[in-house]
Order: C-alpha cells, then structure tokens, then sequence
C-alpha cells in the first residue's frame, strides 16, 4: 500500500462543501456581493441622492432637502456647452479607436503566432505599466511647438500642413498641445488598449470555418468582413467602446493639460465637489455620463450590437 | 467528357517549426462528373488539404488543379464552382437558418422574395422544412448538418466536398445520413468529394474510393477493387480487417512472399486438409459475428465466426483453419510506406 498522508483541513473542508453547492456558492459569492451591493451600488444610489439636493446659499452646507434645481442649472446653455463637447469627444475618441484598433486586434487574433503574438500583447499593454502622468506629460512634450511632432513635420517639409491642420477653427489652436486636436490624440492614445482587447477577444472567438464558408459561398472578403467578421466581433466591439467612451466622459486630467482650456464633464464635476463644494450639483452633472452611457447600450442593442453573444 | 475534377501532381507543402511537411505530395487524380468519390485515409494523411486546395482554403505549392476543365489552381474560394460541407457545419451563428441557406445567393445579389423561396425548397429537399426561422444554436447536430447541405447546395455547384461531415454525429445517425446522402446525391447528379476517415462508411456510400497515406494516394478503385484487391499492404491494413502475412509465415501459409488474407474468409474445420492448425489467445464478441486471435505458430490469425449459429471456441483451444486459395491476395512485398514511415 502506498502511504498517503491523513487529509487536512482544507481537504475536509472541500469534501464537506463537495456535498452542499448551495453553501459553496454562497460562501463564493457573497464578498463579491456585499463589494458590490454596499460599497459600489450604494455608493452609486448615495450620489443619485445627493444630486437631488441643493446647497444652502449662505452657509455652504448641504440642504437635504428635495429640488430639482440642479438639473434645471444642468440645462443652462454653458452646462449643456459641456456635455454636448464632452460627449461629441468621447464619440469621436471610440470611432477612432475603432477603425485604428481593428486591424491590430485582427491582425493578433488571426494571423500572429507564438513570440510575434506575444510580442504584440506586450506592446499593445506596455503603455498601462508606466503612470498615466508621465505619459500625459510626456505628449505635452511631443505636442509642445518646439516638440518632436512640429520638427518631424518641419523635416519632412510638411510644416505647411501642420500649420494649416492648427488654422482651423474649434480643433486648431496656436500648437497642437493647446489645440483640441491635441486633446483628442491624447485620448485616443490612452484608451485604444482597451478598444483592441476586447475586439481581439471577440475576433479570436470566430471559427476560422465561418470565414472559410463565406468565402465558399461566393462572398468576397469585403462581403465577409461586412456579413460575418463584423456582426460577430460586435459584441467586442461594443464593449471596448464602453471603455473608451466612459473613460472619455470621465477623465478631468488630459483635458486640463492638454487642449484649449475649454471644460469637460470630468473637469466640471471635480472643481464643482472640489473648490466650488457644491456636491449636489456634481453629483446631478456625473449623471450625465450615465445616462448618456445608458442611452448607447440602449441604441447599441437596437441596432443588434449583442445578437451574437 | 471532361473530368469533374481534375488534380495533376498537386503537391501541397506547410512549413512548420521541424522543417517543411509535405501534406501532400504529388497526387494526381481525376474524378468524373456525377461520381461519388470517397477519399479515405487516417487523420493526417493528406486528405484534408486535398480537399481544401480543391475547395480554395489551401493553394498548393505545386501542380494543377481544374475545376469542369477550368484551370483553378491559383483562384480564391469564391470564384470557384465548387462549395463545401464543413467538419463543424460553420453555420453563421447570428443568422437564422433561411439566412444561413440563401447566403450564397444574397452574396450573389439576388432578390430577397427569390432567396425566401429557394431557401425553402433546399430545406424541404434536406426534409428540415419550417425551421427557417430559427438559429442554428436552436437545431441539434444532425438538423445543422442538414442545413449546412442545403446552405452548399443552394448555389448548385459542379463538385460538392464535403469533409467528414458525418463525423460528430452519433452511430444511428450516421447511418441514417449516410443513405440520404448517397440518395440525395444520386437524385441531384452533382458530383459528390467525400471525405472521412471510417472505412465502412467509404466502402457503402461511394462509387470509387481514393486511400490517402502520408500524403500520397496509394489506390483509387472501386469498393470492391479496394477491398478485395488492396494495392498496397497499408490499404489492406486500413480498409477492413486484414490478416497480412510476411517471410515464412507467408511462404508456408500462402504461397507469396506477402499476402493478405481477410478473416472472414478463414473456416474453421476438421483437421483433415486444414491449412492451418492453432490455439485460439483471445475472442472477441460483435454481435453479427465474433472474431478470435489463432496463434499458429508462424503467426498470429484473425478469424472471423460469422455463423449464427456457431458459439466461439474458449481461449486455449485448439481449432483448424480452412480457406480458399482465392481468398488469399498477393502483396508487393516492399509495398505499403513509400518513403518509410518515421
């Protein structure tokens, strides 16, 4: 007989759950749960509540007290100003991580292999390593009008085009670091690894028999990309616009560093909790993204974004 | 008449980690319109990619392909007559099944009316009509499978290739398909490239069979032709049982240097005039007929008791072996593994 050692706690713990799934199930999920429940959701419903308080004009202090006030000020024309810049970024930020992501998350679904493959993951995650400071500072530099960008164009002899791209009103400004323009590569930069995740995740789902069949069946590739590739990847592609849109509504830094100075969602709620103390009013201006994030997931399953999950 | 298919020292080699492979070397084949060809072979041999270089999923790195006497060596999947019957069906998910069916014709551009009725018309002619509004996630095995050859006919190609399509369905319906297949075929005439790895099914569907072994084609024949007649040592191995005897054992036993000598053509008898004389090492029990190991000595023998009526002789007994000199078939004694198998 082979000596095998007495089993150990642990191992009488696992043959009395063995027997009682409920209670394994139980004892799994309710840290989740009460994470969750308590701390995220309740935090959530507490801010839900706070925007429909109002703050006392004389003392600073919160009146719990019920008004709609804050989302009638959210009306007022600069407010409205805000969201509709905030969200028009944010929709032009997930396009272009969309159509720049793609082929990349394609190219590493279906084509790369072995070190190529992971040579890709790494580059495409390197820049979540280093602080999300240093790399936005960093772009200051490359942005700034003595930066590598302005030199890079200067020696290619394309300045003219620099100079014409910065002339135009609204995206243009007297350097790319203080232009809008800059603001929206500076987005796309930070978030297009969570655009392409996903996407690859979703691609790398598609039985390369589908693909095979479509081009069988008399479709070119353009067909296939459109019929099949497409529709299936949707799901991943959703998702990663939920990164990138939420995380364009949100962020107050980039906007502060880089671009004209003109105010995004993030920026006004963080000065309105911060230096204004009007919580209430932050609070109903953070609803917004929700809101806005909810109308998309909304369209998005209209136009049958999660047919294929 | 020109050949249905027609492949001319096609070779197909992929390059992997230990050097190039070559999947398939030199083959050539021609297969006539109308015909239900089989080709047979273990996994790995080569079939596969035969039948994706027909189909355009693979290009070869040498030799000819035609398609109905069109050269079609170098040409993509979609602009090829043929379509295919994939392993895993590859029906689109998030399309309903009349969708699955009509996509060649909506690839094709034709109009959605016209796309609704012949969808229909394919689904009923696989006897799976009403279901079209369903996904395939909705269908069991054998119902995809069906769709999946409606979805390949509808475009009503010259060549249908449909690799191991039979091969994730269970033992019933298998042989349930395997009849309307061969039925389906013959009433629509369209030539049918088949593909799979099971013997049985290779031998009662097809009109000839083409064996694959390490990339090459080792006979093409009928049935019949290839399993009574088997060319090589391999094929007689793999299509069916088979007793094959080499050296002495061959000598005393049959005659040639090497032959083969199927089990269920060996009697066992009284001991005068036996060719054979053994103990019986092990029985096996099949139902429609039990096969037993003879160690005779030079070798060991299957035999095959296919009298109902007949019990098995007990391990250990001594029994007496009797056959036809017809029954045994000549081997080339260095047939079998053309460039030695590793």
């Amino acid at each position: 007989m082979l000596a095998v050692p007495a089993p150990g706690p642990l191992r009488r713990v696992s043959d009395l759950l063995y027997g009682r799934p409920a209670a394994l199930l139980a004892l799994l999920l309710v840290p989740p749960l009460l994470w969750l429940g308590v701390i995220y959701l309740g935090s959530l419903l507490a801010l839900l509540a706070n925007a429909f308080f109002g703050l006392d004009d004389f003392t600073g202090q919160v009146r719990r007290e019920f008004t709609l006030a804050n989302f009638v000020e959210l009306l007022a024309p600069a407010n409205v100003d805000v969201a509709v810049r905030t969200v028009t970024m944010a929709v032009l930020v997930t396009l272009a991580c969309v159509v720049l992501g793609f082929p990349v998350a394609y190219y590493m679904a279906r084509y790369a292999r072995g070190p190529a493959k992971a040579l890709l993951y790494i580059a495409v995650m390197l820049p979540l390593w280093s602080s999300y400071l240093v790399r936005l500072y960093a772009w200051k530099l490359l942005l700034a009008k003595e930066g590598a960008i302005s030199w890079l164009f200067a020696e290619l002899h394309l300045g003219w085009l620099l100079e014409s791209v910065l002339a135009l009103p609204v995206v243009g400004a007297n350097s790319l670091s203080f232009s809008r323009l800059g603001t929206f590569i500076v987005f796309v930069y930070m978030w297009l690894p969570f655009m392409i995740l996903p996407i690859q995740a979703s691609i790398e789902r598609i039985p390369a028999s589908l693909l095979e069949a479509s081009g069988d069946l008399g479709a070119a590739a353009g067909t296939t990309l459109r019929r099949v590739i497409l529709p299936l990847a949707m799901p991943g592609i959703a998702a990663g616009s939920i990164f990138t849109f939420s995380l364009t509504l949100g962020d107050y830094i980039i906007p502060q560093v880089i671009g004209d100075s003109t105010l995004f969602i993030g920026q006004v709620v963080y000065r309105q909790q911060g230096v204004a103390g009007n919580l209430p009013f932050a609070a109903a201006f953070s609803l917004v993204p929700i809101a806005v994030i909810a109308a998309y997931l909304w369209l998005a399953k209209r136009l049958g974004a999660f047919d294929a999950l | 008449m020109t050949a249905a298919v027609s492949l001319d020292a096609v070779s197909c080699v992929f390059d992997s980690p230990r050097g190039p492979v070559r999947a398939v070397d030199r083959v050539d084949l021609t297969i006539e319109a109308g015909e239900f060809f089989t080709l047979l072979g273990p996994s790995g041999s080569g079939k596969t990619t035969c039948l994706r270089m027909i189909g355009g999923f693979t290009l070869p790195t040498s030799g000819r392909i035609s398609i109905g006497g069109q050269d079609v060596s170098r040409l993509p999947p979609y602009a090829r007559p043929v379509n295919t019957v994939f392993q895993d069906y590859a029906l689109f998910p998030h399309m309903s099944i009349r969708d699955n069916v009509a996509y060649g014709l909506m690839v094709r551009g034709v109009a959605k009316a016209q796309r609704r009725t012949q969808a229909e018309r394919l689904l009923e002619l696989v006897r799976l009509p009403g279901v079209g509004e369903r996904r395939p996630m909705q269908l069991s095995g054998g119902q995809r499978q069906r769709v999946a050859l409606a979805r390949a006919l509808i475009n009503e190609p010259q060549v249908l290739l449909l690799d191991e399509p039979l091969g994730a369905l269970d033992l019933k319906l298998r042989e349930q398909m395997q009849v309307e297949l061969k039925a389906l075929q013959r009433k629509l005439g369209i030539t049918f490239l088949f593909i799979t790895h099971d013997q049985h099914e290779a031998l009662s569907m097809s009109d000839r069979i083409g064996v694959f072994n390490l990339g090459r084609l080792e006979q093409v024949g009928a049935p019949r032709q290839v399993y009574d007649a088997p060319a090589t040592r391999f094929v007689a191995e793999f299509v069916g049982a088979a007793n094959v005897l080499d050296g002495e054992a061959a000598r005393q036993l049959a005659g040639p240097s090497c032959a083969m000598l199927r089990p269920e053509r060996i009697r066992l008898g009284e001991r005068a005039d036996a060719r054979a004389a053994g103990t019986v090492t092990e029985t096996q029990y099949f139902g429609a007929f039990s096969r037993m190991r003879v160690d005779v000595g030079l070798a060991q023998l299957q035999v095959d008791l296919t009298d109902p009526g007949a019990r098995a002789p007990e391990p250990g007994s001594v029994v007496h072996l009797h056959w036809d000199s017809s029954a045994v078939h000549p081997l080339a004694a260095q047939a079998g593994t053309p460039g030695a198998a590793p």
